[in-house]
């Protein structure tokens, strides 16, 4: 009886100074753990959405709270006026799952400046395509809002990448999801964007 | 202690070196060797685990009741990969992605459970803290030998921090099934017939 009233107290002990110690490096590495992500994975998908802006993105970025969640919106500057933003939406049934969208508006036309993937577990030569194949995504450009998002095979615009439908949809699913999203948030984002400092 | 103190730290590094002559701990070997940096993040990760896991493990261990043992160092060893997760995401992010889930399977590399219960319960904290850093060291130069082999004969180069140095001249052929899963598995037993072409008394 002893010993067993000792194993529960040795286990409670270690499990709960384990996760104290843990909860204290999580919340000590959390704010430079998102600024790496924003770095190398949303980062890179901003560019080249933004390649023309002439501000950094990624700094000039302001936050809505849309429900319960919290969307990062990045500030594209064109010709000396702050007029598009950016953010990401996650598009399900990719073939391993979400697969994660930057997209980037033009508030003034409503119209999409570009898009980028983000995340993603799709195939490699496959559904990855959708990242590294410039051509998939350039698709979306100047695309106006009021368009739908759709991959040939559903009706729309989008030519999928062959041999990868489901990815090509998860994007296009997501695209759509981006303009609700912005649509619903039209006022705040132009709101935040009249305050916003040139 | 029929060891002396140096000795327990030489061990790791010749004698039972993980990978080639306890073959203990093959899914990272083979798994992450594509790139000698990555040999580097892997081993270094590891490392810093095993050390600081033998170094508690040895500290509780009259404290530690022998039929929770197993657990109490699952919770000691899961709590240090976590660590060691979340301090490459903050410092090292290309690194991180690059290593992917290999950095939390490291809870379930056979060598640092194997330290724990083989070494680390039954010796002091010095002792152990050799011997984690001395199998520490053993594995990630293990695994920088290996990476080194397969990344020169798959790609021609050798990356350190980033930047690919070219080693091979231009008529070099790369035998890109090297860096591929294959490639390892020959890599690892061309290397494990080596070491015991070496060591054979």
């Amino acid at each position: 009886m002893r010993e067993m009233i000792k194993m529960v107290i040795v286990l409670t002990i270690l499990a709960t100074f384990s996760g104290s110690l843990l909860a204290a490096i999580h919340s000590k590495t959390k704010d430079r753990i998102t600024n790496q992500i924003l770095k190398f994975v949303k980062g890179p998908a901003i560019r080249k959405i933004f390649k023309e802006a002439s501000n950094d993105p990624i700094v000039d970025r302001f936050d809505i709270k849309d429900g319960d969640e919290t969307r990062s919106f990045f500030v594209g500057v064109f010709e000396g006026e702050p007029r598009a933003v950016a953010f990401e939406t996650f598009g399900k049934g990719g073939y391993g799952g979400e697969v994660g969208l930057m997209v980037g508006i033009d508030v003034k036309e409503d119209k999409v400046v570009g898009v980028g993937v983000t995340t993603h577990a799709e195939t490699p030569g496959m559904g990855a395509k959708a990242e590294t194949d410039p051509s998939f995504v350039a698709q979306f450009e100047d695309l106006s809002l009021e368009d739908p998002f759709k991959v040939t095979q559903d009706g729309g615009t989008i030519n999928a990448l062959s041999g990868a439908t489901l990815t090509s949809r998860a994007v296009s699913l997501a695209a759509t999801e981006a303009s609700g999203i912005y649509q619903k948030l039209k006022p705040q984002i132009e709101e935040k964007l009249k305050n916003f400092k040139k | 202690m029929a060891k002396t103190l140096t000795q327990e730290f030489v061990k790791g590094l010749w004698d039972e070196v993980p990978p080639f002559r306890l073959v203990l701990g093959l899914c990272p070997v083979l798994a992450v060797t594509k790139a000698v940096e990555n040999g580097i993040g892997m081993g270094v990760a590891t490392t810093f685990v095993l050390v600081c896991s033998n170094v508690l493990v040895a500290t509780l261990r009259k404290v530690i009741p022998s039929k929770v043992r197993i657990a109490s160092y699952i919770i000691i060893i899961a709590t240090f990969v976590t660590i060691a997760e979340l301090l490459m995401q903050a410092y090292t992010y290309p690194l991180f992605k690059k290593l992917g889930i290999f950095i939390p399977l490291i809870v379930v590399n056979c060598i640092i459970l194997g330290r724990a219960e083989a070494f680390a319960s039954k010796n002091g904290i010095l002792r152990s803290l050799l011997d984690g850093l001395g199998f520490g060291i053993g594995f990630t130069l293990s695994l920088m030998a290996l990476a080194a082999v397969r990344e020169l004969l798959g790609t021609g180069d050798l990356t350190f921090w980033e930047k690919p140095i070219q080693i091979m001249g231009p008529w070099f052929q790369p035998f890109s099934f090297m860096v591929e899963a294959p490639g390892a598995f020959i890599a690892l037993g061309l290397m494990l017939c080596l070491m015991n072409l070496v060591g054979k008394k």
